[in-house]
C-alpha cells in the first residue's frame, strides 16, 4: 500500500520506467509465443464463421431471403419449437438425474466420489454414435426394456420408446448428463462442510439445513450445468438424427437436411447462425447472473 | 439467563479411533455448570476431535457424552441444543447478519413474529445491533466473529462451544475479544467450552484449562495451578515461557545443577528424568538484598534484546548452560542491568523452584537401582 503511494507522487521515479519496459517487452514475447494459437483460432474459426456469416446473406447478391424463409414458414418455427421444447425437458430430465449424484459425489468420501464421476464421465468416452445405436435397440419394440416390462406385466403391448421424442429424449439426457453432474459437483464440492455443520448445530434438520443451505449454495452450479445442458442440446445432431428416426426433427437436422437434400448452404447457414445467436443470448443471459468463467468449470 | 438454567457436561472415559490411529484415549472429564473450560494443546493433540464429540460430529468410539443427565453420546446435532462458534464462523454467504442470527429461530419453528426482538437482543450482546440488513462479506473479521457469537447463543443454549474462534483475528482484536468473551460468558451464565492452541489466550479467559496431548489428557487446572504446579515437562514448557534444564535429586527439597545446588519449596519426587522449569520472569537480578536461603546462579550477559514492553536477557551459566530472564522496562530495573559479557548472579525464589518429570518418562518405581 505504501509504496504505491509514493510510486504514485513520484511518477518520475526512475525504477518505474524500467520496469515499465520490461513489461512491454514481456508483453510483446508473449504475444509471439501466443502467436500460433491466435493463428489457428482465427484461420479455424473466425474466417469460417464470417464465411458462414456471409453465406446466410448470399443468394445470386446480397438477400435476406433464407431469414426471411425462417420466420416466415411453419416448418421452421414448428422445428425451433421442438428443438427448445426438447432442449428444456432434457435439461431439466438432466438437473432431476444430475443432482442426487453430484449431491452423493460431494458427500462421500473421496474413493467413492470418485466411483460415482468415473461412472459418469466413463460412458462420455465411448463414441456418441455407438451409445446411440445402444439406446436403439435398448429400446426398439422387442428391445430388452419393453420385453422386460411385458415380461413383469408392468404393459399389455410394446411402447414406442424410438423412433420419437421420448427415444430423443432419452438417449440425450444419457449423452449430456456429465455435463450437468461436472459443474454441480465442482460447485457442491467448494461448500465448506463448516455451514452444513453449523446448520445443524444451530438446530437445522438435515433437510431444513440442505434447503435452506444447501440448496441455495448449489444454485451457481445448477444455473452452469443448465446453461451447458441446454445449449449443447440446441445443437445436437446425432442422437436426435438415429435415436429420433427422422420424425423428431431439431433445427441441427434442419441445417443437414437443406445441404444434403436441397445442396442449398444459404439456407442451411442462415438456420446455423440463428441457433448461434440464440446460444449467445443465453449464454449472455446467464452471464449476468453467473461469471461466465464458471459456468465453463475455469473456477 | 441465570445460573441455575447452565448445565454441567461430564465426559466418560472417551476414546476416538481413525482407522490404526488413537485420536482420544480414555478421556474422562466433568466440567461444572458455567464454567469457563478450555481445551489447550498444540495441534493433533486431539481437542478439536474432542469438541467434535461434544457437538455430535464426532461419533467415538467408546466412552459417553453426558450433558446435564441426559446421555448425548449418540444424539444427532441438531438435537443437542449447543451452540457452537466455528474457528471459521461458518456464516451462512447467502444471508444476511440478521437471517443468519435468525436461522436458530426458523430451524426451530419459532413464531416469525418473535425474531427480530430476539435478533436484536442477540446482536446488542455482541454490539452489533443495526447491523441486520448487512451482507456477512461486507463484515470485518471481528465483526463476523461477533455474529458467530451472536448466532449461537439466540436460541439459548445451555453449553457453548468455541473453536479456536480467535485464531483469525490480529493480536490487539483478539485481546478485546478475549475480555468480551469472557464478559459475555458471565452475563449468560451458560456453560462454555473453549478450544485454543495458545496457552496466554486459556490462562486469560479460563476457570479452569485441561491440557491434551496426543489425545491423552496431561492435566487439569486452574490456570494458577497449570502455571505454578505443571505436572510435567510438557506442561512446563506449554504453559508459560520457560527453560528446562535437566537436575538431579538430592533430597526432598534439594536438587543439582551442574556444580550448583537449588532449594526448591515443593517436595520432589524421585524420578530418573527431573527438569527445573525457569520461567523467564520468575529470575531476578542479585542486587544483594534478598535472603540468604535464595537459590543465586552465577552466569554471564550473552545479549540482551528489547521488547518493549520488557527487556529479554539470554544468560549462560558457568557450565555454558543457557537460560534466559525477563526484566520490566521501567527505567529502575533497566539500571540493574549490567552490559554485555558482563559477570552477574541472579536468583529464583525456592518458591518458584519447580522440578518436574520429563513428560513420557518411565516412572520412579522401575528405577529402584
Amino acid at each position: 500500500m505504501k509504496a504505491t503511494a509514493i510510486n504514485n507522487n513520484y511518477p518520475h521515479v526512475s525504477h518505474r520506467d524500467a520496469s515499465l519496459g520490461y513489461r512491454r517487452r514481456e508483453h510483446v514475447l508473449m504475444l509471439l509465443l501466443m502467436s500460433p494459437a491466435v493463428l489457428v483460432v482465427f484461420v479455424l474459426l473466425l474466417i469460417p464463421l464470417g464465411w458462414l456469416i456471409g453465406q446466410s446473406f448470399y443468394a445470386d447478391g446480397f438477400s435476406l431471403e433464407h431469414y426471411q424463409r425462417i420466420f416466415t414458414e411453419g416448418i421452421y418455427w414448428n422445428t425451433f419449437w421442438v428443438t427448445f421444447r426438447i432442449s428444456f425437458i432434457v435439461t431439466l430430465l438432466a438437473l432431476l438425474m444430475g443432482y442426487p449424484i453430484a449431491y452423493a459425489a460431494s458427500i462421500l468420501p473421496r474413493r467413492w466420489s470418485m466411483l460415482v464421476l468415473a461412472l459418469v464421465i466413463l460412458p462420455f468416452w465411448t463414441s456418441v454414435l455407438v451409445r446411440a445405436y445402444a439406446w436403439l435397440i435398448l429400446l426398439q419394440r422387442s428391445g430388452v426394456v419393453n420385453e422386460s416390462l411385458l415380461g413383469v406385466g408392468l404393459i399389455d403391448a410394446p411402447l414406442a420408446l424410438v423412433h420419437n421424442e421420448l427415444g430423443t429424449i432419452i438417449a440425450t439426457v444419457h449423452i449430456l448428463l456429465p455435463f450437468m453432474v461436472l459443474p454441480l459437483y465442482a460447485t457442491m464440492q467448494k461448500i465448506p462442510s463448516d455451514l452444513i455443520q453449523a446448520g445443524a448445530s444451530l438446530g437445522g434438520t438435515p433437510l431444513h439445513v440442505f434447503m435452506r443451505v444447501f440448496f441455495p449454495l448449489s444454485l451457481s452450479g445448477v444455473l452452469a450445468g443448465m446453461t451447458l445442458v441446454f445449449v449443447l442440446c440446441l445443437g445436437f445432431y446425432i442422437t436426435p438424427e438415429l435415436v429420433g428416426g427422422g420424425r423428431t426433427v431439431m433445427a441441427s437436422m434442419l441445417v443437414s437436411r437443406n445441404i444434403q437434400l436441397y445442396s442449398d448452404w444459404g439456407a442451411a447457414s442462415a438456420v446455423s447462425v440463428v441457433l448461434l445467436i440464440c446460444v449467445l443470448a443465453i449464454f449472455y443471459v446467464v452471464s449476468r447472473l453467473v461469471p461466465l468463467e464458471k459456468i465453463l468449470g475455469a473456477k | 439467563m441465570d445460573e441455575r438454567d447452565s448445565v454441567g457436561v461430564s465426559i466418560r472415559s472417551i476414546s476416538k479411533r481413525y482407522g490404526s490411529t488413537e485420536a482420544l484415549k480414555d478421556i474422562t472429564l466433568n466440567i461444572e455448570p458455567g464454567e469457563f473450560m478450555s481445551l489447550l494443546g498444540p495441534s493433533g493433540s486431539g481437542k478439536t476431535t474432542l469438541l467434535g464429540a461434544l457437538g455430535g460430529f464426532v461419533m467415538p468410539s467408546s466412552g459417553s457424552v453426558w450433558v446435564g443427565d441426559q446421555d448425548m453420546t449418540y444424539m444427532p446435532p441438531h438435537k443437542r441444543n449447543i451452540g457452537i462458534v466455528f474457528q471459521s464462523y461458518a456464516l451462512f454467504p447467502h444471508m444476511s447478519v440478521g437471517e443468519n442470527v435468525a436461522f436458530p429461530l426458523r430451524a426451530r419453528r419459532l413464531p416469525k413474529s418473535t425474531w427480530p426482538e430476539r435478533v436484536k437482543q442477540a446482536l446488542a450482546m455482541v454490539e452489533l445491533d443495526g447491523y441486520q440488513d448487512r451482507g456477512v462479506s461486507q463484515l470485518s473479521g471481528g465483526q463476523r466473529q461477533r455474529v458467530a457469537l451472536a448466532r449461537a447463543i439466540v436460541f439459548e443454549p445451555r453449553l457453548i462451544l468455541m473453536d479456536e474462534p480467535l485464531s483469525a483475528l490480529d493480536k490487539q482484536l483478539r485481546e478485546t475479544m478475549q475480555i468480551e468473551l469472557r464478559r459475555l460468558h458471565r452475563k449468560l451464565g451458560a456453560t462454555v467450552v473453549y478450544v485454543t492452541h495458545d496457552q496466554r489466550e486459556a490462562l486469560t479467559m479460563s476457570d479452569r484449562v485441561a491440557i491434551l496431548k496426543d489425545g491423552e489428557l496431561v492435566q487439569i487446572g486452574a490456570p494458577e495451578t497449570l502455571h505454578n504446579n505443571p505436572k510435567d515437562s510438557f506442561v512446563a514448557s506449554f504453559i508459560g515461557d520457560s527453560t528446562l534444564l535437566p537436575v538431579t535429586r538430592i533430597d526432598e527439597h534439594t536438587v543439582q545443577l551442574g556444580t550448583h545446588t537449588l532449594r526448591s519449596a515443593k517436595p520432589i519426587a524421585p524420578h530418573a528424568e527431573l527438569l527445573l522449569a525457569i520461567q523467564t520472569e520468575k529470575l531476578l537480578i542479585d542486587d544483594g538484598l534478598h535472603e540468604p536461603g535464595i537459590n543465586r546462579l552465577p552466569c554471564r550477559v550473552v545479549e540482551a534484546v528489547y521488547q518493549g514492553d520488557s527487556l529479554r536477557l539470554f544468560l549462560e551459566l558457568e557450565d555454558g548452560t543457557s537460560i534466559s530472564m525477563r526484566q520490566p522496562s521501567h527505567h529502575t530495573a533497566l539500571q540493574k542491568i549490567p552490559p554485555l559479557g558482563e559477570r552477574l548472579s541472579v536468583v529464583l525464589h525456592p518458591e518458584d523452584t519447580i522440578i518436574v518429570p520429563r513428560a513420557g518418562c518411565a516412572p520412579p518405581a522401575t528405577n529402584v537401582a
